[in-house]
Formats: C-alpha cells, structure tokens, sequence
C-alpha cells in the first residue's frame, strides 16, 4: 500500500481566463490499490485536479507524476492517459458511438491494437459491467446508469491502472447511482484499479480509504473519513454536509444519549443503539 | 411528436443484400447509376429496371418505401417529361396542333429521362433502405481511404458523422424538452403566420445551439481522454471483409452492364 502512483507535488494551475490558480500549490499522494474521494464546494478545484491527473491539462508549476511518468511532451501524455482513465459526468457527453460496442472498442482502436485483440477485451469489459447482453444496442436506449457503465467500460477496456471518476453519479437516479458506486468499488477491490472519486454525496465518501477535502484550489483536509467527519464543524465550513448519521448521533449525545464516536452508517449506527440496551 | 423523426430510413432485415459489404452495395450502387446513363434503348431501361425491381424485392423492403422517396421529385419528372416532349423534334410526327408538335422522338427522349430519374432516386433508396447509416459511414471511409494519401480528410468526414449520427436523437430530446418547458411558459410554437412561427423558434434554438457546443466540448474532452489523436495509427475492431457474396453481387451487376451495352447495339428499340 505504499507505492504510490500518483504524485503531486506543488502543483498549480490556472485557466487562461482565470484570475487566480483554480490549483493551487497541491501536493497530494495517492497509493496504488486505494479508493480515495474528494469533496469540496462547487469550483473549489476538483475537476481540474481530475484533469491533471489525466494530462488534460498539464500543470502551470510543479509536478504530477503519474504511474511513473511526469508528462511533458505529447506522447507522454497520452502514456498517461492510458494508465490513467477517466469517467466524467455527463454519460450522453462522452459516449462517442452509435453501437455500445462500437464505442467500448474506440479508445483501443485509438491505441492501434490488434483487432481480434479489441474484440477480446471489448468483450470481457462489457461482460465486467454487467452489459454484454446491450453491446449491439444503440446508447440513446439506455438508461443514465447503463450509459455510465458502457463509459466505464470504455475506459476498463484500455486496461487502466487509475480510474477517475469525476461526479460520475451526480446526474443518475438512486438506483444508477448506486450500481455505478458498487462497480467502482468492485473494481477496486477485485482487480485492485485505483479509484480517485470525485463527488457531493457523503454516503459514498464514507465507503473510501481515504478523504480528501478541497477549498479553493487547495487541501483543506485529509485523513480516513471517521476522522475527517468527526471534525464535523470544521467539515460544515468548508460548504460540505456531514452523513446524516453523525448528524443523528451528535444530536443523539447532545440529548444525554451515550454513544461512541464515528458513527457513518446507518448499519453502524442500529449496532450502536442496540448495544445501548 | 419530434422524436418520430427517423435518422435515414434504414429497413432493418437479413436478406442477402442487408448482409452484403457496405463497399460492395455502394460501388453497385454507383454502377447502377452509370449503366442507367448508358442505356439508350427500350429494352436496356427494362433490364435495369427488372434488376432493381427484383433485388428489391428480394430484400422484403416494402415496395411502398421504395417509391416513397419519388414524392419530393415527382414535379421534376414530369417537368422533364414534358420539356423534352415538347422541344425535342426529331422522327415522326404524331401530333400537331396550334403551336405544338409532338415527334416519336420527343416521346422516346421523354420517357427515357423520366425513366432515367425515376431509376437514380430507386436505386439510391434501396441502398439507403438495407444499410443501416454506421456501416454506410464505415464503407464510405473506407473507400475514401486511398484519397487521404493526397490530404482528403476521410478519417474526418467519417468521424463527423458517426458523432452526427450519434448525438442526433440526444438533441432531438433536448429539443423536446426544451421546447416543452418554453410551452409551460406560455410560448406558442403551432399558430401564427410563418415569420411569427419562424419567430417563436428562436427561444428553442437558441438554447439548443448553446447546449450542443457544451457538448462538443466535453464530447472532444472524453475523447482526448481516450487517446483520440485522429485517423492516423487507428485500428478498427470490426473491419470490413468481402465475401463470396459480394463476388456475386459485382457479377450480377456486370452482367447487367454487359446486357445493356449489347442491348444498346444489336436491339432496335
Ligand atoms: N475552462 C475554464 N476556464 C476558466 N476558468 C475555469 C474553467 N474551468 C473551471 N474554471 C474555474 O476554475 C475553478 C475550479 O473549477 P473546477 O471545475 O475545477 O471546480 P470543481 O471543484 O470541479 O467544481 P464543481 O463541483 O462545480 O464541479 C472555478 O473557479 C472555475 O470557475
Ligand atoms: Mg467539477
């Protein structure tokens, strides 16, 4: 768990047209295997951080080094891009084809692999996401959370290293959101990709190793999301909500209720009011 | 009531000519036209016309889409049939009368470009009809391919439209809805004269050119982040592979050519 694959070091950026860094001297480590989530308030800097990671964007100063390369020229981004995949928000936005596997096969095809070789790891990404039985179907047909699964199949095609999700729940139902949570986790866990998550929902930043808070183009804080969250007046500064189970159990304490510290869940919380009896 | 519009007309089925290379319908498609500008007779113009017919048939297109594309054209065929009737003066006279005189000439020239533009628009439809419009696009790249040598941008062409294919029933939903929530306040898109209809479209383009470009945007950006670099090094999984089908349809097709050039020479009408 110490091998780290992404580093950041001091690393700024800023838009053209902005007036001040949308990063600013970040330096943040991201070991292999892990799950880690970021938050923070709407333009405090996530998406370009996801940027930088995928040689999107390249840094204004400092350094990124991502799986081993630090890119600078074009071809080392794109090396990048390969060990570092990317599922954005939008589904309809990043779905380039008119056939699901048509659209699997294209960052391969991109990568001038063999065909019968795109053929085989087409086929085993859709069957990875649970769509095989929709890769002739045409993606207009598909659910929000279908779509954000044949985008994430696309990117598991290229066998990446590192996937960053960037709010990728942030326009589905609950159900979709959930299915696209569960495949990154079983990604994770099961053929042990990185995951960098990006979101505003609380219920997910609590499954992950690791918490990562962002204000304004820096890191406000980072630990593992018990200790992040009991620092729950200094989390509600920084514009994000706390899950509602820490809000309960504080209300729960401040009422004369004798209750540990830390508790996230919903499944935590019935152990905790049981074990009271 | 927007989202009936259908992208091209493609006839969904299994029939030998459904299953036949892009490629392949394509450059007999293109032959077809040629041999029916070839044609000079009667008899080549019944070829062509009992070859297109049956291979028609023999896809279970209904024959009702077939002709359906002849309705936009229909006022241009007959004012071909008639210009040429009336000014083209050669052979018999078979009618006259005040200042008009119709020669068996006229009426053959007549009938052979009705004929003529009735057959194109057929042709042309039957290849529309059993291909669906992505292998259309894929063999059309591929047979622009040798021009990219000299800077055609054929990798490009095909790329703009397969997007365009792709994010067309997107927008369609989002005019939909666009066009929708501009009713809930009040927007009157059904009555009125043309510039006032023409008028009440502007809040519904608008909105929908400006959505479309922040579309391309992240469309261009999830591309980047796939590696996308242009038509250059690109593999395809699904290459286009020609059969002992397509060998047939390429005979049948010259044979056909080499019926009309023969029937153009040695048949007298
Ligand atoms: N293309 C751009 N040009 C100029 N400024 C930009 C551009 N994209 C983002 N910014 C600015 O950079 C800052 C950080 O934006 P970023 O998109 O990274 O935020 P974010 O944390 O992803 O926000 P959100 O939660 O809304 O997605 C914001 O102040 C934003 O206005
Ligand atoms: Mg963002």
């Amino acid at each position: 768990m110490n091998d780290v694959i992404i580093d950041a070091r001091d690393v700024c950026y800023r838009y053209e047209s902005g007036l001040s860094d949308a990063v600013s001297h970040l330096s943040l480590k991201v070991y292999r295997g892990e799950f880690v989530a970021i938050l923070g308030r709407n333009g405090c800097g996530k998406s370009t951080l996801a940027k930088l990671m995928n040689a999107l964007l390249l840094p204004t100063s400092g350094k990124i080094t991502v799986d081993g390369i630090t890119p600078a020229n074009e071809d080392e981004c794109y090396q990048v891009r390969r060990s570092c995949g990317m599922v954005f928000q939008n589904p309809d936005n990043q779905i380039v084809t008119t056939i699901v596997e048509e659209d699997c096969a294209f960052g391969l095809e991109n990568l001038g692999v063999e065909p019968t070789l795109i053929r085989q790891r087409v086929d085993e990404a859709l069957a990875a996401v649970g769509m095989a039985q929709h890769a002739h179907s045409s993606p207009a047909m598909l659910s929000g959370g279908q779509k954000q699964r044949v985008a994430v199949a696309g990117v598991l095609a290229m066998r990446p290293k590192i996937i960053v999700f960037d709010e990728s729940t942030a326009m589905l139902d609950p159900i979709g959101r959930r299915d696209v949570f569960q495949l990154a986790r079983k990604l994770n866990r099961e053929e042990g990709i990185t995951i960098v998550w990006i979101t505003h929902f609380m219920e997910e930043a609590v499954q992950a190793d690791r918490v990562v808070v962002m204000d304004r183009g820096r890191i406000a804080l980072e630990d593992t999301p018990r200790q992040v969250f009991s620092q729950m007046d200094k989390v509600l500064a920084l514009g994000l909500d706390v899950p509602e189970m820490m809000k309960l159990s504080a209300r729960l304490v401040a009422a004369g209720v004798k209750l540990p510290q830390g508790i996230m869940t919903v499944d935590e919380m019935a152990v905790e009011l049981c074990r009271l009896k | 009531m927007i989202k009936n519009v259908t992208i091209g007309q493609y006839f969904p089925g299994d029939s030998f000519v459904h299953r036949l290379d892009p490629r392949t319908k394509l450059l007999a498609t293109i032959a077809l036209i040629a041999v029916v500008f070839v044609s000079t007779g009667f008899a080549g113009f019944a070829m062509i016309a009992a070859f297109v017919l049956l291979t028609a048939l023999s896809t279970g297109v209904h024959l009702k889409f077939l002709f359906k594309g002849l309705k936009p054209i229909m006022f241009i065929i007959i004012f071909t049939f008639i210009l040429n009737l009336l000014f083209q003066q050669t052979g018999g006279v078979l009618l006259q009368f005040w200042i008009i005189k119709i020669t068996t000439g006229g009426l053959k020239m007549a009938s052979f470009m009705a004929a003529r533009l009735i057959l194109l628009v057929v042709a042309s439809q039957l290849l529309t009809l059993t291909t669906s419009p992505i292998s259309l696009t894929d063999g059309l790249e591929s047979l622009m391919r040798p021009a990219s040598k000299i800077g055609f941008p054929a990798h490009e062409i095909a790329m703009m439209m397969s997007i365009a294919l792709r994010f067309i029933p997107t927008l369609m939903d989002e005019a939909d809805k666009i066009m929708k929530a501009q009713k809930a306040r009040g927007a009157n898109f059904e009555t009125g004269n043309i510039i006032q209809r023409a008028r009440a479209m502007i809040p519904l383009l608008v909105p929908l050119f400006v959505g479309a470009f922040r579309r391309a945007d992240e469309l261009a950006l999830a591309m980047d982040a796939r590696c996308y670099r242009g038509g250059a090094g690109r593999t395809r999984m699904n290459q286009l592979k020609y059969g002992a089908r397509d060998l047939i349809a390429a005979l049948a097709v010259a044979a056909l050519f080499a019926l009309v050039i023969l029937a153009n020479r040695f048949c007298p009408f």
